[in-house]
């Protein structure tokens, strides 16, 4: 437990110096940050390998003795892409976000801050130190994401998600409230109160609060402006921990329910393929590539539920083989997509440092400019895209897997439910990064800002490198985080005793796939590579046309098309076209948008009509003292009335 | 002991065989087929043999646009090509590797492939090839849960999650799972078809750039790197067909007999394939997708039959 409070104590002061320090501040956060994340993850490391036992902290006998602080395998499993990532994305801003910022001491600060919360958060084991992290957590993320707070695009999608995380809160504490059974510890639930009226509205209420966390449709509406107005490394850090934040909630939820209902376990599937599907399907449709980043974290929050869904079915019928299969993949895949996510939103940062715009038709060619972080997106996109040999195959087979052993339920149309959704979101999401890859990075460069791009310092390409590395290894030898996996997820999933994932999965032989398939593709690219013609200035082929410029290419809206267009239902894509006519056309113009259907259609208006209403309060908030000193009298008075009587 | 791991290691050797040389043949069948079919004489059987050997003594050209993602597309389909090939059982002898989930594998590895292509395609920056790129993601996005509905079908009536037991031959016998299995095996030709790239999707013959989908994509292609393209295409026919023609074949009490037959039965794919290539014209692009939603809705109601 030492290891883990020096780590929370490392990380929440890596900004202090940064304060003082007339230069180098970044560096000195950067370094902090880091040390504290080796200690933390020796402390993650020794719960995950079992050889210790959970650890406990600030014993207290009124709250209870179980302590208030207790780094259990769950915990210690999502510390390490907390730690991790947070390390990688404080390295990632010393290039990124210099000291000529001038929100950049305020913004290390608060970082550093952030990931304390989320520290304390994994390890919480009672409701006060966890709405206490996740209030801390919530509140400094506010401050991280307005960090450009002259744009009025930045303070209003800081304000949707402070709005949004705060109504969050308050269905956790009405949650935690309706759950609690004589005390506030994480204890479990007395069999069959899951399936009182008390368990199912704490369960909703639960399932909203990390819902709207987590960003799940329909919830998810803070997500896209949030990421799209950070900087970077900021959403980075929000896409590839924060919002997991929400799952560790529900997991630790679910795995404290003895007995959850049926519907528990179909109701997140069916979450889960909304998410999952609707996530990828609007991040297809857009230009501005943070945004789409952040749609798709929605898609992969998405395939997390149906992990965690199909968990419960098990748990709920008594199959504990997909119990672990689905709870493990879910894990898994946490770890996975923050790994993934954070790598190319880093990516991204790179690209808009680079071509100064996070707009994707203005980019292209860009894998020439500047080789190593086009490399490192690259494998970021096959890993998000779940292709072996990457990680996110992995986690994604842990998931088909436990959908295939579900097949055998006398109910099975939730499993079936969740393969075909997982193929056609692996197939969409795969369409979309062979957009984003193609049209930023590939081709040729569509304006002059993108001709002249620039690589970034290297300080912005070792995180990615780090990130990228940890893909593949996980990938191509998943075999190393089983037994960590293991432990995890047969805590999450309830299941006592050491759970026997080895036997289910067979990591070893995803490896030795992964060699032959390597070794052959060396030999074909080393056999290919020999007897062709140095690269000469050779056109590519276009069919005759001699005049081609880079203006003909292929857009992303154009590549796009076909899916938008035929999901248009869904998706009511917003296009603005003058039809080109006659024989001497006057210049034309093609305009497409495609909103987000809860926060432009629903909430925005909802809300709008709601503050209105509210409005007539200002009756009260006339902005005179001597009026709001009576009201503080007004109300001691009514006080004493009631006490007396 | 020692017999049957050596029998066991000859079959798997000539698996490895059949993946590596076999392919080739597959369109020069085809293309016999049809061209007799038209009354013309046709070019030889292994044309394509021919032409592998030709490219592999070209020099390749690279677009100047191009990066080294442009190699990587030929060589990520021929490798993940291979990888696939070893998790296919060919006929009734069971694949080198299976184990649990070896389908999700298998169907990721032409995901893989895809990808790849698509990707390499773009590196060209030529619209003819995005264009090309566009067409192959968005029908993919129909025919990968087409793929899987299928595996969910044959895993549900066999108990078996791993590509050697759910394609292991029901045999003649009618039972509750011949119904389904007729569907699945209807759904997956058509995902044959296009993945494949074939009448009635996609033309592999024409010659209009706008119409094309997969030979488009590899217009750039020259030399070594296109000659990696034409076998993994080849190979991608073989493997995709022992899907469909495993569960087909009666099993017969030799071995090696079921090798025999296996080969009679691809050659009679690849006939079948010629003949619909004869008798019916491509679809417009606009009218494909409902064709793969046929294909979709078939295995999804062999799944429902099942699970009546």
């Amino acid at each position: 437990m030492i290891l883990f409070a020096l780590s929370a104590f490392l990380v929440a002061v890596s900004g202090v110096p940064g304060l003082f320090l007339h230069t180098g501040g970044g560096k000195a956060s950067a370094w902090l940050l880091g040390l504290g994340a080796l200690a933390g993850l020796a402390a993650a490391g020794l719960v995950l390998c079992g050889n210790a036992p959970p650890s406990v902290a600030l014993h207290s006998t009124p709250l209870g003795t179980m302590g208030l602080l207790r780094l259990d395998p769950i915990g210690a499993f999502f510390l390490v892409p907390v730690l991790l990532l947070s390390t990688c994305d404080a390295v990632f801003a010393l290039g990124y976000w210099g000291d000529q910022h001038e929100s950049a001491r305020r913004l290390r600060l608060l970082f550093g801050i952030t990931t304390a919360f989320m520290v304390l958060l994994v390890a919480a084991s009672h409701a006060l130190t966890f709405l206490l992290a996740w209030e801390g957590m919530a509140v400094t993320a506010f401050f991280l994401v307005i960090a450009e707070d002259r744009d009025p695009e930045t303070r209003r999608a800081g304000w949707i998600y402070l709005v949004s995380t705060h109504s969050g809160t308050l269905c956790l504490f009405a949650a935690f409230g309706l759950a609690a059974t004589g005390n506030f510890l994480f204890l479990p639930w007395t069999p069959g109160l899951a399936g009182t009226t008390r368990g199912t509205a704490a369960f909703l209420l639960f399932l909203v609060g990390f819902g709207l966390k987590a960003g799940i449709f329909p919830l998810h509406f803070w997500l896209p402006p949030a990421h799209a107005a950070a900087p970077s490394h900021v959403s980075s850090l929000m896409s590839g921990i924060l919002i997991k934040m929400g799952i560790l909630g529900l997991v630790r939820l679910l795995c404290l329910v003895p007995d959850p209902p049926l519907w528990w376990g179909a109701l997140l599937v069916a979450l889960g393929a909304l998410s999952g599907l609707l996530g990828v399907a609007f991040a297809l449709a857009q230009h501005d590539l943070k945004r789409l980043l952040a749609y798709h974290s929605i898609e992969n929050i998405g395939i997390i539920l149906l992990g965690l869904g199909l968990g419960t079915l098990g748990k709920s019928t008594g199959h504990p083989v997909i119990q672990l299969l689905g709870f493990a993949g879910a894990l898994l895949h946490v770890l996975n997509h923050s790994l993934f996510k954070g790598l190319l939103f880093l990516g991204a940062g790179s690209v808009v440092m680079a071509t100064g715009s996070r707009d994707i038709e203005r980019a292209g060619g860009l894998a020439r400019a500047i080789p190593f972080t086009a490399g490192a997106f690259l494998a970021g996109s096959w890993a998000i895209c779940g292709l072996p040999p990457l990680n996110g195959f992995v986690s994604e087979w842990l998931i088909y897997l436990a959908a295939f052993h579900g097949l055998a339920f006398a109910h099975s149309a939730w499993p079936v439910l969740a393969l075909g959704a997982l193929a056609m979101i692996g197939a969409l999401a795969a369409a979309c990064f062979a957009k984003v890859f193609g049209v930023v990075f590939l081709g040729q460069p569509r304006t002059p800002q993108a001709a002249g791009a620039v690589e970034s310092p290297r300080s912005m390409l070792v995180p990615m490198g780090v990130l990228a590395a940890c893909c593949a290894a996980l990938g191509v030898a998943p075999v190393a985080v089983a037994p960590a996996l293991a432990r995890a997820a047969g805590a999450a999933a309830g299941l006592p005793g050491p759970a026997s994932l080895g036997s289910l999965a067979h990591f070893g032989i995803l490896t030795a796939i992964a060699l032959p398939m390597l070794a052959a593709a060396a030999l074909a690219w080393a056999w290919s590579r020999k007897g062709s013609v140095p690269r000469a200035a050779l056109p590519t082929w276009d069919c005759g046309y001699a005049a081609a410029s880079p203006r003909i290419q292929y857009t992303a809206s154009s590549f796009a098309d076909g899916l938008v267009s035929a999901m248009r239902y869904v998706l009511l894509p917003q296009v603005r076209w003058l039809r080109v006519r006659g024989l001497f056309p006057s210049p034309r113009s093609y305009r497409s948008h495609v909103p987000d259907p809860v926060l432009d259609r629903v909430a925005e208006p909802s809300l709008g009509f709601a503050a209105r209403g509210l409005a007539a309060l200002h009756f009260f908030q006339s902005g005179q003292l001597p009026l709001y000193l009576l009201y503080i009298l007004i109300t001691l008075v009514a006080l004493l009335v009631w006490m007396v009587a | 002991m020692t017999d049957s791991t050596l029998v066991r290691s000859l079959h798997y050797l000539l698996h490895i065989l059949t993946a590596l040389l076999l392919p080739p043949l597959l369109p020069g069948l085809i293309n016999k087929v049809k061209a007799v079919a038209a009354g013309r004489q046709g070019p030889p059987v292994l044309q394509l043999y021919y032409d592998l050997a030709k490219l592999a003594r070209k020099r390749a050209v690279f677009s100047s646009t191009t990066t080294w993602v442009f190699l990587a597309g030929p060589v990520a389909v021929v490798a993940a090509g291979l990888v696939a090939s070893l998790l296919v059982p060919f006929g009734h002898s069971p694949s080198p590797v299976n184990f649990e989930g070896d389908m999700i594998l298998f169907a990721y590895l032409f995901g893989l492939a895809r990808f790849a292509t698509v990707v390499s395609a773009l590196d060209t920056g030529s619209s003819f090839e995005g264009m090309g790129a566009a067409r192959e993601v968005t029908f993919s996005v129909l025919t990968e849960p087409a793929l899987f509905l299928g595996f969910a079908a044959l895993a549900k009536a066999s108990g078996s999650l791993s590509l050697s037991g759910m394609l292991a031959s029901p045999g003649f016998a009618i039972t509750r799972a011949t119904g389904p299995f007729i569907l699945v095996l209807a759904g997956w030709m058509i995902v044959f078809l296009t993945e494949n790239s074939r009448i009635p999707v996609d033309d592999p013959n024409t010659h209009l750039e706008l119409t094309m989908i997969h030979e488009v994509m590899v217009l750039d292609h020259s030399g070594r790197p296109l000659a990696l393209v034409l076998y993994g295409a080849s190979l991608k026919l073989l493997v995709l067909g022992a899907l469909i023609v495993g569960p087909l074949l009666p099993r017969t009490s030799d071995p090696w007999l079921d090798w025999a037959g296996f080969y009679a039965a691809m050659g009679l794919l690849a006939v079948a394939v010629g003949l619909v290539e004869s008798a019916t014209a491509r679809f417009r692009m606009n009218r494909v997708p409902q064709f793969l939603v046929a294909g979709l809705l078939a295995t999804a109601f062999a799944f429902f039959l099942l699970q009546a």
